[in-house]
């Protein structure tokens, strides 16, 4: 039972796990992309399109991360070569997203999709237990905790990730100090755009094979929230994508053993927890300000 | 990429096509809620205007504006239409019940059709389908293949439509097996592919064998499908998403009620009026029989026929849950309280949210 209610908290975190984790490096470099949700469905049309043409989901998935960024060098033209406003742009991007991915998924409306096989690791997985939860998942479940561990190492053990968020904190600085805001920032996105490609790939390759319009549902908007319940710092990114995958799950649990508790209530739990955790982590103001990126959302244009 | 290129190209030839035929006689309207590519409620809406297209060729025009939101947006996309010449316009979704009748006053001589609604006007007629006839059959269905005795059912809202729905099905359910008990899961969203297939996943772990649903996506079917359950296909036929899993369907034809209403325009002989038609009149149809025995099948078609003959699934002996009496013992429930249903038969597992 408990192993059950597990798995299906890993499928239902994923996606939001993958695109959060990009959109932090996006906002520890200063850079504030709304548009997640229209870089994830772009990234769901495009990997069920070729994963469903090409019959291999490896090519799927390296499709929709093309997509992904595809969409976020769009963004970057914009907000960082001609410093569009941030904030607007993501917003366009998102609807952008939404409707060109409408245009591109007429054809595959209604077509069965490819699933994207469970991996099996002899010995390991036939463990009870911990063997299904661990070692009985799919590619990109894997790649989802790699990329976690890539990601914080590189933030705060490497020079490149030193770099990156002086970037953040006060671009002004690395400017003079003679790092290529634009250049940094710009890899960031695209770092950012094959996240959120890659979270798109796993709903219609992963989570429910099958392209439908409109089938991210809001989790682009969820992952962007995470980052900042998560006070721009990767492990509590999982910690609260699984707690948000967690709550929704176990809503729809404790409904089928009939928990006496109205599904309404059931269902704004997960947002309740985030209200809660945003009080909780605010409350301790000094670590909060450290982490958050000084010049997040703020445009740069070089002197010379 | 050549797929895509298609579906590009396709969709300017339909931009083109709508401008050129304007010498159409009539021109009848649709707007939607969702995208047409829902595969679901939206989708299936399309289907009819479709088959209105034809059916009557270059003598109708249609058009239509998909993920039109609920409310103000709603208003002024209806009266965009009415002032572009359409002579018939259908709204379909509740939501926009008030902004129709607020733009059928405008315009006297537009005729409006307003799904699922309860408000008409002499230019405003509605109409919806008894779709609780299809769960019924389901209901009956599941209690045969079941195992366990329990299914599970994943709802969108707690509004009467959907509520009539868990009650027909468990009806159909106890006429087989009187002690089969029903999950109820309230998803709390129309359309919301991952939700719904964690719903399923949650179900099938409590230890249903058999999922129905009344949200629009076919994840849940593919859930099944995967577990080696089984299910049934909401708003259109999803045997696709599901070849062994999928029993029947319980499948929206708008088609018929959208050629009889244009025609009715172009004749001149068209009325305000609230149509409420199911199984016999062919608004609501049953898909193949699929994964079933022959005995399964035989009762499913017998009772699909009963239907038909003007049997309501909502005859009595039927008890609420609260153990007080709906229907006596061969009493049908009248219209009104099968659109008005605010409370759940005995046996189902579930507290109704109010």
């Amino acid at each position: 039972m408990f192993e059950a209610v597990l798995l299906t908290v890993i499928t239902a975190a994923t996606p939001l796990l993958i695109a959060a984790i990009g959109e932090l490096v996006v906002e520890r470099s200063g850079v504030l992309n709304l548009g997640v949700e229209g870089m994830m469905i772009m990234g769901a049309v495009v990997g069920f399109a070729a994963a469903n043409m090409t019959g291999s989901g490896t090519l799927g998935i390296l499709a929709a991360i093309l997509a992904g960024i595809a969409m976020a060098a769009l963004f970057g033209f914009l907000v960082l070569i001609l410093v569009a406003n941030q904030v607007a742009t993501g917003l366009a991007l998102t609807i952008l997203g939404i409707g060109f991915s409408g245009l591109i998924g007429e054809a595959f409306i209604g077509v069965p999709g490819l699933k994207l096989p469970q991996l099996y690791i002899p010995g390991l997985s036939d463990i009870p237990f911990i063997g299904p939860v661990l070692f009985q998942q799919d590619a990109i479940v894997y790649i989802s905790f790699l990329l976690v561990a890539i990601v914080a190492y590189t933030l705060f053990r490497t020079r490149l990730g030193l770099v990156l968020r002086a970037v953040g904190d006060n671009h002004g600085s690395a400017h003079a100090l003679g790092y290529s805001v634009i250049r940094i920032r710009f890899l960031a996105v695209l770092f950012g755009g094959a996240c959120a490609g890659l979270a798109g790939a796993y709903l219609s390759l992963a989570y429910t094979p099958q392209w439908v319009e409109n089938m991210t549902a809001g989790r682009g908007w969820i992952a962007l929230a995470l980052v900042v319940f998560s006070s721009w710092l990767p492990l509590r990114v999982v910690v609260g994508a699984y707690l948000f995958g967690a709550v929704n799950v176990l809503n729809l649990h404790a409904q089928a053993v009939e928990f006496d508790i109205p599904s309404q209530f059931l269902s704004s739990l997960p947002y309740l927890a985030t209200i809660l955790v945003l009080v909780l982590i605010s409350a301790n103001r000094r670590l909060t300000l450290v982490n958050t990126p000084a010049c997040l959302g703020k445009p740069f244009v070089p002197d010379r | 990429m050549k797929t895509m290129l298609k579906a590009t190209v396709a969709a300017l030839a339909l931009a083109a096509a709508g401008s050129a035929a304007n010498a159409a006689d009539v021109k009848a309207c649709y707007i939607y809620v969702g995208p047409v590519g829902d595969f679901g409620w939206s989708y299936q809406h399309d289907q009819g205007r479709l088959a209105v297209e034809e059916h009557f060729g270059d003598k109708v025009e249609t058009a239509y504006l998909e993920s039109v939101p609920e409310g103000p947006d709603a208003e002024r996309a209806i009266e965009r239409f009415a002032r572009e010449g359409c002579d018939i316009i259908f709204t379909t979704s509740f939501g926009y019940m008030n902004p129709t009748i607020k733009v059928a006053k405008k315009f006297p001589d537009v005729k409006f059709e307003h799904a699922t609604g309860y408000k008409t006007a002499d230019n405003v007629a509605t109409y919806n389908s008894k779709f609780h006839q299809g769960r019924y059959i389901i209901g009956q269905i599941a209690a045969k293949q079941s195992e366990t005795g329990v299914a599970g059912y994943i709802a969108s809202f707690p509004i009467p439509e959907v509520v009539a729905g868990i009650n027909a099905f468990l009806l159909g359910a106890q006429s087989v097996n009187p002690d089969f008990k029903l999950k109820v899961v309230w998803a709390n969203t129309w359309f919301d592919p991952g939700k719904e297939a964690d719903a399923a996943k949650a179900l099938i772990d409590q230890g249903v064998d058999i999922i129905s649903q009344h949200t629009d996506s076919t994840a849940p079917l593919q859930v099944a499908q995967e577990r080696g359950m089984h299910g049934f296909g909401q708003a259109s036929d999803m045997i696709k998403f599901a070849p062994e899993a999928q029993y029947t369907a319980i499948i929206d034809e708008w088609g018929p009620y959208y050629i009889e209403r244009v025609q009715e325009v172009l004749d001149g002989t068209w009325e305000s009026k609230s149509t409420w038609a199911g199984l016999k009149e062919g608004h609501v149809v049953m898909a193949d029989y699929t994964n079933l025995p022959d005995d399964v099948v035989a009762m499913a078609k017998e009772t699909e026929e009963k239907i038909k003959g003007g049997w309501e699934p909502f005859t009595g002996p039927i008890t609420k849950q609260d153990g007080t009496v709906a229907a006596e013992d061969g009493v049908a429930l009248d219209d009104g309280a099968i659109l008005g249903m605010n409370w759940y038969v005995e046996g189902v597992d579930d507290k109704l949210p109010q």
